[in-house]
């Protein structure tokens, strides 16, 4: 069950390199001696004799009518090859993962600052740059419309209660940034008690900056023309075949003439879920019958992908005098920005989970996302449930305070467990140790108080900076917990495919795994693997390059691949696997109940049974394709929020210890520590990976990271003014692992990504306000929310 | 684009005679985020890394004179203990990288309000030695911001060298970063105490549109330490005078709101680094006493 | 113009390019070395770390004409082609590479730090690296690496090059 995998000090001492490479192993990548020689192709060093480099002209304003587009001076460009407009988009015109509402290019209006209007292919990119500078659009600039709730006809928070205020309708009557209003969804959750009572009430608004996805490789990709007419596309992506979906509409194309090949993906994070260069370099690819490369720089890249959307909050919790949570109102509003993506579904995610790992009888959730003129959001790890956690997981310290209890001991008070039941009346049919793994998080030592021996400024906040020799510093420590589903909810039909095939090569068996599930970094490829070793006993694993030839893997997003691709080479593994047997029996000529794989071989441990599989197959290949579903969710009841809408969830706790010179606002975070239930590790050192890396992402929202905004334009579109944590802003880390099994999934293992970059923000942000005493109801926190100033 | 590759000093002075226009070139950690992004398009670069002259540093009449081209690194490394101020600037400056590329020269080339070495160059009361084929000339610190991101240089002038006078007394340097490494000044603020002529020297980055002194904080503070016979006393400094001399620097700033901090928060973070770095700058003074310096 | 340099021990030449090109572009596109990655551009992520004449620089700040002549070392040059760098190896060991963007960059900056310090300190592998973003690992596996590395190559016996 559960053991420490990893203590923050010392070289590690169980690098001993794989074992057999199977299930629960800490096998190494497939990838990882190519990514460490360089010779990992990334979307953005594909390259080809005679390519072209494909750029995009974007509209500078959020909000404005296109009057004309003026092309003729980039054509004339010497080395240009195709300029092309909305006009040249052959099939569908706009696009999108839920709504079909944004344009491949742009129409008659932009509605966000960076949308793209026109398209260059030229022989060199400064050539494309200089002809997309020279296309002349005539705009009519338009008033943006910035906030959610001003887009919803929401201004005060007193509206969002009266019960009267008809949402839709009021959207109507607002600015018509899209034709049916402003409002992308609302979400409600009723249960209990409409009007609930308590003795103890606090109340508190917040705020969620615009946060990055901000992964390295910029987003990229070859589109190769092809001799039937149709076209290749190697693209860095999540999804490819919603990719191919959406490819196909906008290029009036069938799917087969539309081929997806995945190219080496430089993280990821939700952030390439939606298109980006896809139909653009196809267009340019098919007009100009020449492979069209197109790779955004840093400053392109905050334009050329959603973020996270921002969120404003208002919350109030009722409690008993001693602490059982009575009642939780809460309003939420996700700024969906100028198009739809995934915000309907970071709408269901944010109202079902908004209040947190906590049993509550009386709930009254509304949950808005709205259209707005400030950049498109959409999916990004923690998908509307890293928002509400900074909101929740305040109110639950609030309370505490106002209580005079300890936060973890009122945490643990009302803390969901298997078999209760969240506010959409779903009960909890598998292990939810919300109370353990706050419990283990307490029992972990703390570090040691700053300040003891000689100043080293690389551990003081500021670091070599110089700010503080130890004045003004004061430390905090602060917990938060959180919950998230894993995989697509809402009776969403979510599945994917694998092939797997077992043959002998060389005189060594081999399975070889076919998915088009996207390797972003997270290590699927490896966990195809261990999986196929493990179900068929070889060692050799070939992981074929992920493409549309096979059938749809779903996105790597919502913590699922694991789960649901995992679940898929699984259950491809076993029908293979009964091929293998069965034709084993036929060898021995008769039936051997306790026949399986290992070693290479079909062996019995009951009868002296040992069949190689080189002899067994020999020429033979045996193959299965299989579609997988996990067990169905269903869509909520829109008036009451109530149903069965996910499929599993998944639970982790932080607790962070900061050093925060209270004087200049700045915060040096000392140590993270992490528990988390995986239901089982399939690779131990990279579920490690992901908490360390989750936390990091969770860190940098709570005490830097933010896209800053003003009247829809993007103030720091640049990794010089969007700040991510560097390694030394990023403290060591405790974790413990737990390995409580879901029943209901693939060796009962629980989606792993998501919730460390969701409780570990809240910690952070409860460990800043328990070394200041401020309130701190904004993140991220500046220097001016502490200083006053 | 003309790319120009002088190989001596007197070639380089030349081309940019004939060519004001050229964007000299050394570390490139401006100049080529400008290339890279598209913003900056000259007709022509010139390339100062083939200038041996420019990466020497001399020590001379009781001052260094830093090369050019000297980098970051080489500051830090071989000139610790001969322009600490500057040294611990420069420690602060993007990344190791970073450091191993960018000059104090490109620094003062850009001009920038937010540049690390400024306050200390300031604080220090450097002076910038520039020329063009019509000759040398030296221009004071002081003079040499002009406005934001714009100098005293002409068209044809490029730097050749920074003279920064050894130190007499202890120098510090603080820089405000909403991120532990790696990270543009929000504010920053240089001292240096020069006992040697009863004098103190600050500089203050990132909070009025270019680099500046404090001179009323500078005043204040030499006239107290004058007064009340702090310079060979060694006494602690009263809470007062330190309190008033962050005041001091703080009044100096004239700052703007932007993506990297408030207004008010620069003023209020200067009068905290002004205060602490006094206060560490006055403790070395007092153990350098002890040491039997 | 036409551009000489040194890469990795070979002598390579490539014309037509553009003056305002930046060494990674050239090791990018024109010479076939895509390890070193481009992944800001301005000097803020370390990704395109390389040495040039044994300094880590990031290379998409130095202009192609600066390295007319100059010895310049990518991360593909780090080990032969039949066995890995110790620091390499350190990296896939140790977990630290996930998408592995960062990875070349790291190896590059980590490779220095250990050439030039032998046994770090970890304040001390924090600064240096600090100039190496990476978004997936959260560093904790890359200081793992670093020390792994460190202590393969004090290592006497150790196989790599020391």
């Amino acid at each position: 069950m559960s053991t420490p995998t990893r203590t923050p000090t010392g070289a590690p001492e169980h690098l001993t390199g794989p074992g057999s490479g199977g299930v629960g192993d800490d096998a190494q990548r497939p990838d990882g001696v190519l990514k460490v020689r360089g010779e990992f192709a990334y979307g953005s060093d594909l390259w080809m004799e005679d390519m072209l480099w494909g750029v995009t002209l974007r509209s500078p304003h959020p909000y404005a009518r296109i009057r004309s587009v003026d092309t003729s001076a980039a054509l004339a460009t010497p080395g240009v090859s195709a300029v092309l407009t909305a006009d040249d988009v052959p099939g569908e015109k706009v696009y999108g993962l839920e709504l079909a509402d944004q344009p491949v290019l742009a129409l008659d209006v932009v509605r966000y600052q960076g949308e793209p209007v026109a398209l260059v292919a030229a022989d060199h990119p400064e050539t494309a740059r200089l002809a997309a500078s020279r296309i002349h659009v005539d705009y009519d600039v338009l008033e943006p419309v910035t906030d959610a709730r001003t887009a919803l006809g929401h201004p005060t928070w007193n509206q969002v209660h009266d019960s009267t205020a008809e949402v839709t309708e009021l959207s109507r009557e607002s600015a018509h940034l899209h034709p049916e209003g402003n409002l992308v969804r609302h979400l409600k959750v009723r249960t209990g008690d409409p009007a609930p009572t308590a003795d103890v009430v606090v109340v508190g608004e917040y705020e969620v900056g615009m946060q990055d996805q901000a992964f390295l490789g910029p987003e990229s990709g070859l589109a190769v023309p092809a001799e039937d007419g149709g076209v290749e596309l190697h693209v860095a992506t999540q999804w490819l075949h919603v990719d191919q979906k959406q490819i196909c509409s906008a290029l009036a194309l069938p799917p087969e003439q539309v081929r997806l090949t995945l190219a080496g993906v430089g993280g990821a994070f939700g952030g390439r879920e939606d298109l980006s260069m896809h139909v653009h370099a196809c267009l340019l690819a098919l007009r100009t019958g020449r492979p069209v490369k197109m790779s955004y720089n840093r400053e392109e890249s905050f334009f050329g992908h959603v973020h996270r959307h921002p969120a404003t909050m208002r919350y109030e919790h009722g409690a008993t005098r001693d602490g059982e949570l009575v009642y939780v109102k809460a309003a939420i509003y996700f700024d969906g920005g100028a198009y739809a993506s995934s915000t309907p579904a970071v709408v269901g995610n944010g109202g079902t989970m908004g209040i947190g790992p906590y049993v509550v009888p009386n709930v009254h959730v509304d949950c808005y996302g709205a259209y707005t003129n400030n950049p498109p959001c959409g999916a990004m790890r923690g998908f509307g449930s890293v928002q509400t956690a900074f909101a929740y997981e305040s109110q639950m310290d609030a309370l505490a305070a106002e209580l005079g209890m300890d936060p973890v001991e009122l945490r643990c008070r009302n803390a969901m467990e298997e078999g209760s039941a969240t506010p959409t009346g779903q009960v909890i049919d598998s292990p939810a140790p919300v109370a353990e793994l706050l419990r283990r998080l307490e029992a972990m030592p703390l570090p040691a108080a700053s300040g003891d021996g000689e100043v080293d400024l690389r551990d003081m906040p500021g670091g070599v900076s110089n700010t503080t020799h130890g004045e003004g510093v004061r430390r905090g420590v602060g917990y938060a917990v959180a919950y998230k589903n894993v995989a697509f909810s809402e009776g969403y039909d979510d599945h994917s495919t694998a092939r797997v095939r077992l043959e002998v090569v060389g005189g060594e068996p081999t399975a070889t795994v076919h998915t088009a599930a996207a390797e972003v970094g997270q290590g699927l490829v490896t966990v195809e693997q261990q999986i196929a070793r493990t179900e068929l006993g070889v060692e050799r694993v070939v992981v074929h390059p992920k493409d549309t030839s096979v059938g749809s893997a779903g996105s790597t997003s919502a913590s699922r691949q694991t789960y649901v691709t995992g679940g898929a080479v699984k259950a491809a593994c076993e029908k293979v696997r009964e091929q293998v047997l069965a034709r084993a029996e036929r060898l021995v000529g008769r039936t051997v109940p306790d026949l399986r794989l290992a070693g290479g071989s079909v062996v019995s441990d009951s009868e002296d049974i040992t069949v190689p599989l080189a002899d067994l197959l020999g020429d033979d290949v045996l193959e299965a394709t299989l579609e997988w579903r996990h067990r169905p969710t269903e869509a909520i009841d829109p008036e009451t929020g109530q149903g069965f809408a996910h499929v599993q969830y998944a639970f982790s706790a932080h607790r962070a210890v900061v050093d925060v010179d209270t004087e200049l606002g700045l915060v040096k975070v000392v140590e993270m520590a992490c528990t988390q239930d995986v239901g089982k590790a399939i690779n131990p050192q990279a579920v490690v990976g992901q908490i360390q890396g989750g936390t990091a992402q969770g860190l940098g929202l709570a005490v830097m990271e933010e896209i800053l905004i003003k009247d829809g334009k993007v103030r720091n579109p640049s990794f010089t003014d969007y700040l991510i944590p560097t390694i030394l802003d990023m403290p060591p880390m405790r974790i413990e692992v737990l390995e409580y099994a879901d029943p209901h999934a693939p060796y009962g293992l629980r989606g792993v990504g998501e919730a460390p970059n969701i409780s570990s923000g809240p910690a952070v942000l409860a460990a800043i306000r328990a070394a200041t005493g401020l309130p701190l109801t904004r993140v991220p926190v500046r220097p001016e929310h502490i200083t006053g100033t | 684009m003309d790319f120009l590759q002088p190989a001596t000093w007197a070639e380089a002075l030349e081309a940019k005679a004939a060519h004001p226009d050229a964007v000299p070139i050394a570390g490139g950690t401006d100049v080529m985020v400008g290339l890279n992004f598209g913003h900056l398009r000259p007709a022509r670069l010139l390339d100062l890394t083939r200038v041996a002259d420019l990466r020497d540093w001399q020590v001379a009449d009781g001052a260094v004179r830093l090369g050019a081209a000297v980098s970051y690194a080489r500051v830090i490394s071989e000139l610790g203990d001969r322009l600490p101020g500057l040294a611990m600037a420069s420690r602060t400056i993007g990344s190791p990288q970073i450091r191993n590329r960018g000059t104090v020269a490109g620094n003062l080339a850009t001009a920038s309000p937010a540049g690390d070495a400024h306050p200390a160059l300031l604080a220090a009361g450097a002076g910038v030695e520039v020329a063009s084929a019509r000759g040398t000339r030296r221009i004071p610190i002081d003079d040499f911001y002009t406005g934001v991101k714009r100098n005293a240089m002409d068209d044809d002038e490029l730097i050749a060298a920074v003279h920064v006078a050894l130190p007499s007394g202890p120098q510090q340097y603080s820089k405000i970063g909403t991120r532990n490494a790696m990270v543009i000044a929000v504010a920053a603020f240089g001292l240096a105490l020069h006992p040697d002529r009863r004098a103190v020297g600050t500089g203050i980055g990132s909070a009025a549109p270019t680099p500046r002194r404090a001179p009323a904080a500078e005043e204040f503070l030499a006239g107290e330490l004058d007064s009340s016979g702090l310079w060979e006393s060694r006494a602690e400094l009263p809470e007062a005078t330190i309190a008033r001399f962050g005041e001091l620097v703080a009044a100096a700033a004239a700052p703007i709101d932007d993506v990297r901090g408030s207004a008010r928060y620069r003023v209020h973070a200067l009068s905290v680094m002004a205060r602490r770095a006094l206060t560490w700058a006055w403790a070395d003074y007092r153990n350098s006493a002890n040491q039997g310096a | 113009m036409r551009l000489t340099c040194t890469v990795n021990g070979t002598e390579q030449h490539v014309d037509d390019v553009w003056e305002g090109e930046s060494l990674l572009y050239v090791l990018r596109e024109r010479m076939g070395l895509p390890g070193s990655k481009n992944a800001c551009e301005q000097g803020e992520c370390g990704s395109c770390t390389v040495y040039l004449d044994g300094l880590p620089v990031c290379a998409c700040l130095v202009a192609a004409g600066q390295a007319e002549g100059r010895q310049v070392g990518t991360v593909e040059g780090l080990a032969d082609p039949e066995s890995l760098h110790p620091v390499q190896q350190a990296f896939l060991d140790a977990g630290a590479v996930q998408c592995g963007f960062c990875t070349p960059g790291l190896l590059v900056a980590t490779h220095d730090l250990i050439t030039r310090q032998g046994r770090p300190s970890d304040a001390e592998t924090r600064e240096a690296l600090a100039g190496n973003l990476c978004r997936c690992t959260g560093y904790e596996k890359i200081l793992d690496a670093v020390r792994l590395a460190a202590d393969r190559m004090a290592e006497p016996t150790a196989g790599g090059d020391r």
